[in-house]
C-alpha cells in the first residue's frame, strides 16, 4: 500500500472532528494492525473504489465518542445509542469525502460506497482488500478513537 | 431580505445530518421543516407540500441526490426552488455534474453555521 494515501485521512479526520464538534484531536504513529477486532465500541466502515479499491474504517471508544456527539448536537449524550451510531456514519462519511479530495489532488479519483455502522465490545472490522491494514491512533482529552485505511493498487 | 417563513425540505438519510441542518436553520432564524430520508420520498413529499427551499444530501439510497435534482429541476412546477446540495462529495467532477444538473449552492461537508447563512443569503435573496 503506497503510504502516501494515510496523510489525506489524517488531515481530514483531524478537520472533520474540530469543524463538527470543536473536539482538538491530536494523531499518534501509525502501525501495522494484524487482527480484525476494533479499538473501539463503534465503529464506520466505507468501502471506496475507483483508481484504486479500499476501505477505511473509525472506530470510537465509548469515552471518546459521546463528548464529541453531545458537541455536535449541542445536548448530553450519556450512553451509545442509534443517534450516536448514525452521527459516527455520518462522520466517516464526511472523513471519506475530504480525504477523498485531498486523494483527487494527488491523482487519484475513488467513489464511497454507504458507511456501514457496527456497535458493541470487541466486534470485528473486516477490510474488503487483504492488504495490509494501517491504523492510525488519535487522542482527545476524553479518549481516543483509531482510522484504519487499507488500499490495494 | 430572507424570507424566515418558507419551509425548508432537508433530504439526507443520515438523522443525525438532518438534526445539525435543522438546528443551524433554526439558529438563523427558520422554523418550517420537512424532512425525508431519499429523493423518492421527497419527491413525495413535494407533490403535497408547498416547500421554499431544499437542502439535499448527495448519497443515499433508493434515489440518490443527483438524480433528485435531475427530478426536481425537469419539473415545469418545481424548477424554480432554490436547491442546495450539502455533501461530503467535494470532488471537482461532483461539483460540476451537480452544476450542469442545475443546482443553485452547493456545500462540503463539514460546514460551519456561517457557511450555510452566507449560501442561504444567495440563493434566497
Amino acid at each position: 500500500m503506497d503510504v502516501r494515501y494515510i496523510n489525506p485521512f489524517i488531515e481530514s479526520t483531524i478537520h472533520v472532528i474540530k469543524t463538527m464538534s470543536s473536539v482538538d484531536v491530536k494523531f499518534g504513529k501509525p502501525y501495522l494492525k494484524k487482527d480484525e477486532v476494533a479499538k473501539g465500541d463503534v465503529s464506520g466502515i466505507i468501502g471506496l473504489i475507483g483508481d484504486v479499491k479500499g476501505s477505511i474504517s473509525v472506530s470510537f471508544g465509548e469515552e471518546c465518542i459521546l463528548p464529541i456527539v453531545s458537541k455536535m448536537f449541542g445536548e448530553n449524550f450519556s450512553e451509545l445509542n442509534d443517534e450516536v451510531k448514525d452521527a459516527v456514519g455520518e462522520i466517516s462519511n464526511m472523513i471519506s469525502g475530504q480525504a477523498r479530495q485531498k486523494l483527487e489532488l494527488m491523482g487519484r479519483n475513488l467513489r464511497a460506497a454507504i458507511p456501514i455502522v457496527i456497535m458493541g465490545k470487541n466486534h470485528t472490522i473486516s477490510h474488503i482488500t487483504k492488504d495490509k491494514i494501517i491504523a492510525i491512533p488519535f487522542m482527545t482529552d476524553n479518549g481516543d478513537f483509531t482510522i484504519e485505511v487499507s488500499f490495494e493498487e | 431580505m430572507m424570507d424566515f417563513a418558507i419551509t425548508i425540505l432537508i433530504v439526507d438519510d443520515f438523522a443525525s445530518m438532518r438534526r445539525i441542518v435543522k438546528g443551524t436553520l433554526k439558529s438563523i432564524g427558520f422554523n418550517n421543516f420537512i424532512e425525508a430520508e431519499d429523493g423518492a420520498i421527497a419527491l413525495k413529499m413535494l407533490e403535497k407540500e408547498k416547500v421554499g427551499l431544499i437542502i439535499s444530501d448527495w448519497i443515499m439510497p433508493n434515489m440518490n441526490g443527483l438524480e433528485f435534482l435531475k427530478a426536481v429541476k425537469g419539473n415545469a412546477k418545481l424548477k424554480d426552488i432554490p436547491f442546495i446540495m450539502v455533501t461530503a462529495e467535494g470532488q471537482k467532477g461532483n461539483v460540476l455534474e451537480a452544476i450542469n444538473a442545475g443546482v443553485n449552492n452547493y456545500i462540503v461537508k463539514p460546514f460551519t453555521p456561517e457557511t450555510l447563512q452566507a449560501k442561504l443569503q444567495k440563493v434566497l435573496k
